[in-house]
């Protein structure tokens, strides 16, 4: 017979750490979601913008001046044309400015699509707020129906004063519903 | 001293199939662990051979480009599940035991449980392949949107074989936390303890802490492909590097899951055969544990083209190079450990110190890769396949290897035909390198993995590399032969076959029986056989 007298004791409270750390690291990984976007919006990391609600009085630099490219993309068969109206455009950080891209649905069907937007360099992602923009809420488009979808945003001061060149690009998504 | 302790056992095996259905008895379980890791083994080789007679010469000569992407996604899928890791989880079950002076595994029928879900999970795996639109065909590492929207339907099966198998690697991780904490021998103290039970008792963390994040992945991966959530899909505000990030998570861990015992094996044959005590013996139980620890804040290594800040990559880098300083101290340590040893070269111990060198060239390797800029030009060529080969190949399956012929007369009480034995290493170390060291040329050269064809100027050295790949597959056929050879013909083996072995398995009979320690060893025995002294 098994002398099981001259073992260890094992306590519940081990059993219970054994068993629930598994699960534990189970909900980790669904709370590693909300702590990718929280960690995305404060470093900018991934290209996330940022957005400030009201206009802000920022120190201007007039000397200092950012090249802002503007790229439109469409994803997965998105039925609707998308461009910048101007592709490229001066900045001065701390000034708000305001440009548009425009949408024109070809199809004879009501499109609804969500526009994604990420910056690159991804550092200067951070300093660069929008007030408005397109990108906020999912945008419906008529059927051949044409929209120009405006944007204000600033670049702040803040912004590494090795960086001349900022991309700022908008991928369009259908959304099913 | 030889201590030969014969027990006499209150009950034997059950006859017939039924034995292996119903059995809760460690060694059974983890023959049959071992016996299925060996016949994943081969369905993965076999797999793999066909990859190599594909990339024989340039152009589409036997297969499709998506069956090709269907076999490298089933080969990575079966050899890491279905080979490498259940092959260790049979190790423990056989030895961790007998290491510790404990009778059995502390929850049984939860090991019986945990090994008869692997088979219906790989059924389950394999099955994809008869199914409409083919297996999955986005590599092992099953990458968000490929994995999502782009997928074959036969993915659900994926999805839940994958969670079969994280049930199973969590169960068995869990028992072998409560094995060494709870059975071990009263009189053994944490340092007492062999290194085998040490790496693996770390390697459960591991399992315990990385399996559940991946199970959580495949369920994300499930929901977003059915339910209608987004989250690896922009469209409805989801990131698909995202579930790299989730992936890799998990996946850091995983590779030393399968290289942390595997440090254990090697830590029992080269003192071994070197006939002097382990070098450094706290050093290695330290090693290990850091390089646990740091296997969880890596991860991002994987991903340094994803377009991460540079202070995320310098980071990441950093973290990476520490990782070579604990793993460096045990290659010293094994180093150390011949140094000056009366050292033979019996089989085991000839894989072990091949698992040294060649480990430590995948290791080198590791490093190149990890450093961020260079791995601009490394990622996704050839360059990592022989890395993650280097380590995994020679690495994690040459300890397995190694401890098969350390410890199969303990397990059979018989001896294997050495001839055959050294004849089969010779062949298959000199052929492993034939069939990857090429392939660190292909990679800088820039051929990209996961490609069914490719430019005529990679053309020699994928034609050696499948050579080499053809004589490393029919070096198992060998392999086979010598195994099941000791099983049936060996000649009766001694109850310590080697003359500098230590360990409580040792003190055995020749063929450890059905039930071993019904009554926990001494102190005295303990001091005498541990491996810290």
């Amino acid at each position: 017979m098994v002398d099981t007298s001259v073992r260890k004791k094992i306590t519940k409270t081990f059993w219970i750490k054994l068993i629930l750390s598994p699960i534990l690291m189970f909900a980790f990984a669904y709370a590693m979601v909300p702590i990718y976007d929280v960690f995305c919006e404060i470093t900018g990391f991934n290209g996330t913008t940022g957005r400030i609600n009201s206009e802000q009085v920022y120190a201007i630099d007039e000397s200092r001046k950012i090249e802002v490219s503007f790229f439109a993309m469409t994803m997965g068969g998105f039925p609707v044309q998308f461009k910048p109206k101007v592709n490229s455009m001066e900045v001065i950080p701390g000034k708000f400015y305001t440009t548009s891209y425009i949408a024109k649905n070809n199809t004879d069907k009501v499109v609804i699509g969500q526009a994604v937007p990420s910056v690159a360099p991804t550092e200067a992602a951070l300093y660069f707020k929008k007030l408005e923009c397109f990108c906020f809420n999912k945008q419906v488009f008529e059927p051949h129906q044409k929209i120009e979808m405006t944007l204000r945003f600033v670049i702040e001061p803040e912004l590494d004063k090795r960086i001349k060149d900022v991309s700022l690009s908008y991928n369009f998504f259908k959304i099913k519903s | 001293m030889t201590t030969i302790t014969a027990y006499t056992s209150h009950h034997s095996p059950e006859k017939g199939l039924m034995r292996w259905i119903k059995t809760t008895n460690h060694k059974d379980i983890g023959s049959l662990y071992l016996w299925f890791a060996f016949i994943m083994l081969l369905v993965g080789g076999a797999m793999a051979m066909v990859i190599r007679m594909e990339l024989f010469q340039p152009g589409m000569q036997l297969i499709n480009p998506q069956f090709f992407n269907q076999m490298t996604t089933m080969h990575g899928l079966i050899m890491v599940f279905g080979a490498i890791m259940p092959a260790f989880v049979g190790l423990g079950n056989w030895l961790i035991p007998m290491m510790i002076g404990a009778p059995d595994m502390a929850l049984p029928r939860m090991n019986n449980w945990s090994f008869w879900i692997l088979p219906f999970a790989g059924g389950i795996l394999l099955s994809t392949f008869f199914m409409e639109g083919g297996a999955p065909a986005f590599g092992w590492t099953f990458y968000a949107p490929l994995s999502t929207t782009f997928a074959p339907d036969s993915t659900d099966f994926f999805i839940f074989a994958v969670h079969l198998l994280g049930f199973s690697s969590i169960m068995g991780a869990i028992n072998i936390v409560a094995t060494v904490v709870n059975m071990r021998a009263l009189e053994m103290k944490l340092m007492d303890m062999p290194l085998f039970v040490w790496t693996w008792l770390i390697t459960s963390f591991l399992l315990i802490g990385a399996m559940p994040v991946l199970a959580g992945a495949v369920t994300m991966m499930l929901t977003d492909r059915n339910f209608g959530t987004a989250f690896f899909d922009a469209a409805g505000g989801g990131d698909p590097v995202m579930f790299q990030h989730i992936f890799w998570f998990f996946g850091h861990p995983e590779v030393y899951i399968m290289i942390l015992p595997a440090f254990g094996v090697i830590s029992h044959v080269i003192p071994t055969f070197a006939r002097k005590p382990l070098f450094g013996y706290s050093s290695m139980v330290y090693a290990t544990a850091s390089i646990a620890f740091l296997s969880y804040i890596v991860w991002a290594h994987h991903m340094f083209l994803t377009g991460m800040p540079v202070a995320g990559e310098l980071y990441f880098m950093y973290a990476t190079m520490l990782i070579a300083v604990p793993t460096g101290v045990k290659v010293f340590n094994w180093i150390s450990t011949m140094w000056r040893g009366s050292m033979t070269f019996e089989t085991p111990m000839l894989w072990a110190i091949s698992f040294v060198f060649l480990f430590t060239i995948g290791g080198f390797s590791g490093v190149m890769v990890g450093i961020a800029p260079a791995d601009i030009q490394y990622h996704d060529t050839y360059f990592v396949v022989a890395h993650f080969h280097y380590v995994l190949v020679t690495g994690a399956l040459w300890s397995i290897i190694a401890a098969t012929f350390y410890w199969l007369p303990k397990w059979t009480g018989k001896m294997y035909n050495e001839t055959l034995a050294q004849v089969h290493f010779w062949w298959a170390v000199i052929s492993v390198n034939v069939l990857f060291f090429p392939q660190h040329f292909l990679g800088l050269a820039g051929m990209p993995r996961r490609i069914p064809d490719y430019s005529l100027q990679f053309a020699d050295f994928n034609m050696i590399s499948s050579i080499g790949g053809f004589a490393f597959g029919t070096s198992f056929i060998l392999f086979t032969y010598i195994v099941i050879d000791c099983i049936r013909n060996g000649k009766p083996a001694d109850a310590r076959p080697w003359e500098g072995a230590k360990g409580l398995e040792w003190t055995l009979e020749p063929k450890a029986q059905y039930h071993s320690f019904n009554k926990p060893p001494t102190r005295e025995l303990i001091k005498q056989e541990s491996q810290n002294s």
